[in-house]
């Protein structure tokens, strides 16, 4: 699904690397977790694969399905298949929530050159998909997160990905910032969407998020590279014993 | 204070091209605002209030010529159901005009107002334009005073079905065109005035706007397509006690757009909002100039203005609110906003608040800007184009302007035509 080989980035502005060689592949109905110090690089690796700018690609490679994702815009990006939950999912004033996401789930359908959803149908869809996320007629109305809680921006993060129906998945920290039972309103939503036919990449600090969304792969991220990959025991190994462990022994 | 020699010759080189209209029983106040004319002389570039528009051709005595532009869509308020006033290059036209009849409103071309018959109006024309001039001097209103051909005095006296729709087309590419409307909403009265067109290559307009206590008045207002006409216009308003004026201009292209407003809320809790969008791409130059006086107790005001411009565009704000010492509990409110969407335009503000009374509350806030890139990104990523998230953005820009609109419906046809500019905008 997701092929990422020896992908090196720096800042377009700065002279400095942040990804210094980052080696991944997702396979298809997979649920793979990065987990990594502040500052490791993991949001950078997702503004990557999304197409942000500032950034450089200095080496490697990046693959959707076999297509190159480095080459493609932001939006062919998305179009394609690929979607980030962002870390801090932006504000849009003047723009409803509702015109937003219709927007977006027929741009990508005309660029894959499928019909349209109809305002109806669109309509009764994503009534539907909000109330499985307690996301009330209110917050559809208004402006695309603004004055949304953090708990109400990330669960309108997973609304859009269920909109959406995307084949890779990338959510950066959609855990932080929820209580208790948006946790799992929000993993339901997640696991509600695992299937053969996508892939998931689920980055989070924490082993809260992993007990709900159950992990196939889990790698470490630090100074810009996975440095050890396991399986979902190596998140309880993080959560009990810090990140020290495996710095040292894999530096 | 005496002019210098280069204003009075400016001014005295254009008077020398005109001669008064002989229209209705307005000669008297034509002949004081021509007196007005003389002593303030016609704004030059080096007046402090035309420092960012540069008047000469407003001033010189030919109309630059402006080419016609041939309409490609359905004319703006189409399917509102109102009664039209059609002026063709300044001139009012009969039979493309709807009969004037109409409950609640007494609707009179400025060449009916008689003195004889002791006219409503004849009181009024020139009297508010002519309290304007202070503190700031509006010569161009005063001369358009003095020289206007044509327009309508409308009286309102109850709450009228329909709005009224003022269109200005010009067939002309060298009409130089001078409009005097009058407005009177009487006591708990209520209308709503739609203005359209561009009217001429050169538009010199001037609307004097009298509520009476409790009376209501909407404006909306956009002033056409036309890449090459010119315009200058002033609205004058007076608000009684508890009176209600709301107005709202659309301007998009046209090479020079200068709107004045004044207005003086005399009495209590009255309420005026002034707001304006305007989108400008290349030889555009659009200025809101706007004073508002609060003299009356308990009043609010609002001026909202957005202005998207790009490939050199310039985008001027102007706007005062004055609070008499009178004027306590005043509420004020005033913003004004660029988006520039490249970095050849630009945008020149000037907030002002004046305050002399001790409670009140007042707020301005001037902005230029650029597309929110992190909003452009985020857009993106859910798989809208760069394009159409750039013109969804603009209009999520716009929309704080266009929400001082109370038609919802008037709104959302205001909303599809700046869509459709966008649009063109980009495909040429
Ligand atoms: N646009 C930028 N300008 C300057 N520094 C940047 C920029 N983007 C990323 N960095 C730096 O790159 C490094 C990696 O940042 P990144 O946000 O990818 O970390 P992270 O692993 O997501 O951290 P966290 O767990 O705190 O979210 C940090 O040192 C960060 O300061
Ligand atoms: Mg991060």
């Amino acid at each position: 699904m997701l092929e990422i080989k020896g992908l090196k980035v720096k800042l377009e502005e700065e002279d400095k690397q942040i990804l210094k060689g980052v080696d991944l592949t997702v396979e298809a109905g997979k649920v793979h977790a990065i987990m990594g110090p502040n500052g490791s690089g993991k949001s950078t690796l997702s503004y990557v694969l999304s197409g942000r700018d500032g950034y450089e690609v200095t080496g490697g490679s990046a693959t959707l399905l076999g297509d190159d994702l480095l080459d493609m815009e932001t939006e062919e990006r998305a179009a394609a298949g690929l979607f980030l939950a962002f870390q801090y999912p932006v504000e849009i004033p003047g723009v409803g929530n509702m015109t937003f996401l219709r927007t977006a789930v027929n741009a990508q359908r005309k660029a894959r050159g499928e019909e349209e959803m109809s305002a109806a149908e669109f309509l009764k869809v994503v009534r539907a998909k909000a109330k499985t996320l307690k996301i009330d007629a209110d917050m559809l109305k208004r402006p695309v997160n603004v004055g949304f809680s953090g708990g109400e921006k990330k669960r309108n993060e997973i609304l859009q990905m269920a909109m959406l129906e995307p084949k890779m998945c990338i959510l950066d920290e959609t855990d932080s910032g929820l209580d208790v039972d948006a946790m799992k309103l929000v993993s339901e939503g997640v696991n509600a969407l695992r299937d053969e036919g996508r892939g998931f990449l689920v980055i989070t600090h924490y082993q809260r998020l992993l007990d709900h969304i159950k992990p196939d792969v889990v790698h470490i991220m630090a100074d810009g590279r996975i440095v050890k990959s396991g399986g979902p025991e190596l998140a309880l190994e993080v959560e009990n014993n810090g990140y020290a462990d495996i710095l040292a022994e894999t530096a | 204070m005496a002019l210098d020699d280069l204003k009075t010759s400016a001014t005295e080189g254009r008077l020398s091209s005109m001669t008064l209209p002989d229209v209705g029983c307005t000669a008297e106040a034509r002949q004081d605002a021509l007196a007005r004319v003389r002593a303030m002389g016609l704004p030059q570039r080096r007046d402090e209030y035309w420092k960012w528009t540069r008047p000469d051709t407003f001033v010189q005595t030919e109309a630059p010529r402006a080419s016609l532009f041939h309409m490609d869509e359905t004319p703006l308020f189409d399917a509102v159901d109102r009664l039209k006033i059609v002026f063709v290059d300044g001139v009012y036209s009969a039979e493309r005009s709807d009969d004037l009849s109409l409950e609640g409103v007494q609707i009179d071309r400025l060449e009916d107002i008689c003195c004889t018959d002791e006219h409503w109006a004849e009181d009024l024309y020139g009297t508010l334009e002519a309290a304007g001039q202070v503190p700031v001097e509006r010569p161009l209103a005063a001369l358009n005073t003095a020289f206007a051909g044509d327009g309508v005095a409308i009286r309102v006296t109850g709450k009228v079905s329909k709005p009224i729709s003022l269109m200005y087309t010009h067939e002309s590419e060298v009409s130089d065109v001078f409009l005097h409307h009058i407005i009177r909403v009487e006591t708990g009265a209520e209308l709503t005035i739609l203005e359209n067109g561009p009217a001429a290559a050169r538009f010199n307009k001037c609307m004097e706007i009298d509520i009476a206590d409790g009376g209501t008045l909407h404006h909306v207002r956009a002033q056409g397509r036309d890449h090459e006409r010119r315009a200058v216009t002033h609205m004058f308003a007076r608000l009684g006690e508890e009176s209600v004026f709301k107005s709202f201009t659309l301007t998009a292209n046209g090479v020079l757009t200068r709107n004045e407003a004044v207005v003086e809320l005399t009495g209590d809790n009255a309420v005026v909002h002034i707001a304006g969008a305007c989108v400008g791409d290349g030889d555009f130059h659009h200025d809101d100039t706007v004073f508002i006086t609060h003299k009356g107790v308990n009043c609010e005001s609002r001026q909202v203005f957005k202005k998207v411009l790009c490939n050199g565009a310039t985008g001027v704000f102007q706007g005062k609110i004055l609070v008499k010492q009178s004027a306590q509990k005043t509420d004020g409110y005033q913003i004004s906003q660029s988006l520039l969407l490249d970095e050849d335009s630009q945008f020149y503000a000037k907030p002002e608040l004046e305050i002399y009374a001790d409670d009140v509350a007042c707020s301005h806030g001037s902005t230029s800007g650029a597309i929110d890139e992190d909003a452009l990104f985020y857009l993106r990523a859910r798989g809208v184009p760069h394009d159409m998230a750039t013109d969804l953005l603009t209009l999520a820009f716009l929309a704080e302007a266009l929400d001082e609109i109370e038609d919802e419906a008037l709104a959302a046809d205001l909303y599809t035509r700046l869509e459709g500019w966008l649009v063109r905008r980009r495909h040429g």
